[in-house]
């Protein structure tokens, strides 16, 4: 079957506004990495946790996913400064793989816990405008995607001006740059820790809420996006926020395109492969710093 | 040894190893043998395997709904047999419908029966074979599970070829009574065991089957999709006038959902023998963008004598639920093993089967024949008709003589007032 470069142009825009979330998602796993070298396997499992809030807020009180992102980026800040504090800091300076194990379990109790709260099916939320699409000239495009994309952006940015901008944005980075150095200069790296792992919960738990617009939640979701959230990150670099968006965006993109000209049952084999691309190609990823 | 054991009052060491032995004894003892042992006037244990969680939760719940109210319905019917419900979650999951076959059988179940979706079904059918226990299979269409040589396995549900080759004939039908038909169509189907057998059925089918208009392109997806956006703008690029989903219930309301937001306005969606589309909540979660989606499918039987009581049950215990295909075959799957428990007397799982392979039962609840299975364990007299949703409820429009309201072909566009 052939296809007009139209059709593909809109196949690519409908996976670049996919991308920007898969992106924001990606953000906090790379800020976590990035300033404590602590690997969060836990972050898909976050990620639903938000999306379960977003159900929750919803059904209770019918707030739109979109107002209800800042509660619950904040619970998920609160969550995640909370649980570096009493937990992860001690685990700081120990064999990578007792961190591996201790964040291993610490998704184990949260899938669990929303299999016990929610259970096993699929729950989502009904917006009035949830089968809307902007149009423009031929160009039609549904408006969750776009809402989602554009909340994904502004995120995207306040963090980047956080970090650029902020003296505690500048005080994580340099704690990230040199560890001994932040000490002698009287930084408080551990309160500076728990708040690069509560800003990267949150991150997780603005895209979970802007996520519950695209698709419905359930708990064992949460390894598709841990592993999703993995290979953006390491195509984009470990520990790199340029990473992380152009992982997010290029992932997005591939899928759709995989899916458009090829199968759509090869889209996740497109994404791996890719994976696998950079992997033997730039093995630092594409923006990371090579050892 | 306390003073206690040596009176007498207590239990000795001797005895303890007795009563050890005999429990171990009996719980060693092949299936079959102790299937033998509870037979008599015990009621019938029905293990009924189902998908009540998961990605087809709302499928094997709605199935659920058939298996509660049968032994009523049977009553009703003054069938004489008592039936007790051994139910157990196959959670979606070919390998947990595996184990829990297993943990029924072990629990002393004299039949099972499910599981709604062909490849729990099929590996409930290894199971079942191999531990000498009748499985009377609710739906499942993948051809090849009566295929392999199974004595124990009986399905009283179209194979993939009967769904296919029905309904694509109910298709010429409905293009006949309208008078409009499309020139082109698309083939969305989901990729596992049942979506695989339909693709397969129709590419094998089609040509012989002289359809009016050519499958332009057949688009296959994962059944735990999350989004299928990029499916349904591959399908809008092939401008085909008819969509055919061979689909889920979950990835039914996401294919609709998608074509309202790309604003694909084909002829019609008229799924050749597939779930998804008649289900309640299709209705809930669509609403007006439900309507006038055709299910070429089996279908509920309203000139039977035993509809209406099965309908009376269900309206009773369900009242807000609706009465579809999944609770009427999960019903007639249990008829099937109390009727052969009836003229058996036995739950042994010889005289079962050989009950079973006698099956003949003139009034039940889904359109066709009387149910017989041939010698591979297939029931080849089910027939479909056209379910048309027309205000929020499935009704049949096709065949004419059992037509409760006429076919609306094309259907009326997305932001058509028609739709309400």
């Amino acid at each position: 079957m052939e296809f007009s470069a139209f059709d593909l142009f809109q196949a690519v825009v409908k996976g670049l506004l996919t991308g920007m979330v898969y992106s924001l998602m990606a953000l906090g796993l790379t800020v976590i990495f990035g300033v404590m070298r602590v690997v969060n396997f836990a972050h898909g499992e976050m990620m639903v946790v938000a999306m379960y809030l977003a159900v929750m807020s919803f059904a209770a009180l019918g707030i739109d996913p979109m107002l209800a992102l800042i509660p619950i980026a904040a619970i998920l800040f609160a969550f995640g400064y909370g649980l570096q504090r009493t937990l992860i800091n001690r685990f700081i300076n120990v064999p990578e793989h007792m961190q591996f194990i201790l964040m291993l379990s610490v998704a184990i109790i949260l899938v669990n816990v929303c299999l016990v709260l929610a259970g096993p099916d699929a729950q989502g939320v009904q917006l009035d405008y949830a089968l809307d699409s902007f149009e423009i000239g031929e160009l039609l495009i549904d408006k969750v995607r776009v809402y989602a994309a554009l909340g994904a952006v502004v995120i995207s940015a306040l963090l980047y001006l956080f970090f650029s901008r902020t003296r505690t944005g500048k005080a994580i980075r340099a704690a990230a740059d040199n560890h001994a150095g932040a000490l002698v200069v009287g930084l408080d790296v551990n309160r500076l820790y728990a708040i690069t792992f509560g800003i990267g919960a949150a991150c997780v738990g603005a895209a979970g809420a802007l996520t519950i617009m695209l698709v419905q939640v359930q708990p064992f979701l949460a390894v598709e996006y841990t592993l999703l959230a993995f290979t953006i990150v390491i195509i984009g670099g470990l520990g790199s926020l340029r990473g992380a968006i152009a992982g997010g965006l290029l992932i997005g993109v591939s899928e759709a395109i995989a899916g458009f000209l090829l199968e759509p049952s090869l889209k996740s084999v497109f994404s791996f492969g890719l994976l696998i691309l950079v992997l033997l190609i730039r093995p630092q990823g594409l923006f990371g710093k090579a050892a | 040894m306390s003073k206690e054991s040596k009176s007498g009052r207590g239990i000795s060491r001797r005895q303890f190893a007795q009563v050890t032995a005999a429990g171990a004894g009996l719980l060693s003892m092949p299936a079959i043998v102790r299937h033998a042992i509870a037979q008599g006037n015990a009621p019938l244990k029905v293990g009924v395997l189902l998908p009540r969680s998961g990605v087809q939760a709302g499928l094997g719940q709605a199935c659920q709904r058939g298996a509660d109210i049968a032994e009523a319905v049977l009553n009703d019917l003054n069938y004489g047999v008592k039936i007790e419900l051994l139910n157990a979650d196959t959670e979606s999951n070919v390998d947990i419908a595996r184990t829990q076959a297993e943990k029924l059988i072990n629990s002393g179940a004299n039949v099972l029966t499910g599981a709604f979706d062909s490849g729990q079904s099929a590996a409930i059918a290894q199971v079942a074979e191999q531990r000498s226990i009748p499985y009377v299979i609710n739906i499942a269409a993948a051809p090849q599970i009566t295929e392999q040589g199974y004595k124990y396995v009986f399905r009283n549900f179209p194979t993939a070829p009967m769904l296919i080759t029905d309904a694509l004939a109910l298709q010429k039908d409905l293009f006949a009574a309208t008078g409009k038909t499309p020139k082109t169509a698309v083939l969305m189907s989901v990729n596992d065991t049942f979506g695989t057998a339909m693709q397969n059925g129709i590419k094998a089918l089609f040509p012989k089957l002289q359809m009016p208009y050519e499958i332009v392109d057949v688009i296959s997806y994962d059944p735990r999709a999350k989004d299928l956006s990029v499916e349904v703008a591959k399908a809008k690029a092939t401008k085909a006038e008819l969509v055919m989903p061979v689909s889920r219930l979950n990835d039914a309301i996401l294919l609709v959902q998608e074509m309202v937001k790309q604003r694909y306005e084909p002829m019609g969606i008229v799924n050749p023998g597939a779930p998804g589309m008649y289900e309640q909540q299709f209705y809930k979660t669509l609403g007006k963008y439900s309507e006038f989606c055709v299910s070429n499918v089996p279908w509920l039987n309203p000139r039977s004598k035993m509809t209406p009581v099965l309908a009376k049950r269900f309206k009773e215990k369900f009242p807000n639920d609706l009465l579809e295909l999944n609770v009427g075959f999960t019903f007639e799957a249990i008829l099937i093993a109390a009727d052969a428990y009836k003229r058996t007397k036995s739950a042994h799982p010889f005289a079962m089967i050989e009950a079973l392979r006698a099956t003949k039962i003139e009034d039940h609840v889904m359109v066709g024949g009387p149910i017989a299975f041939n010698s591979k364990g297939q029931n080849v007299n089910i027939k479909s008709a056209a379910v048309q949703n027309l205000k929020r409820q499935p009704v049949v429009v096709l065949p004419a003589d059992s037509a409760a309201a006429k076919p609306v072909f094309p259907m009326p566009k997305w932001g058509a007032k028609s739709r309400g």
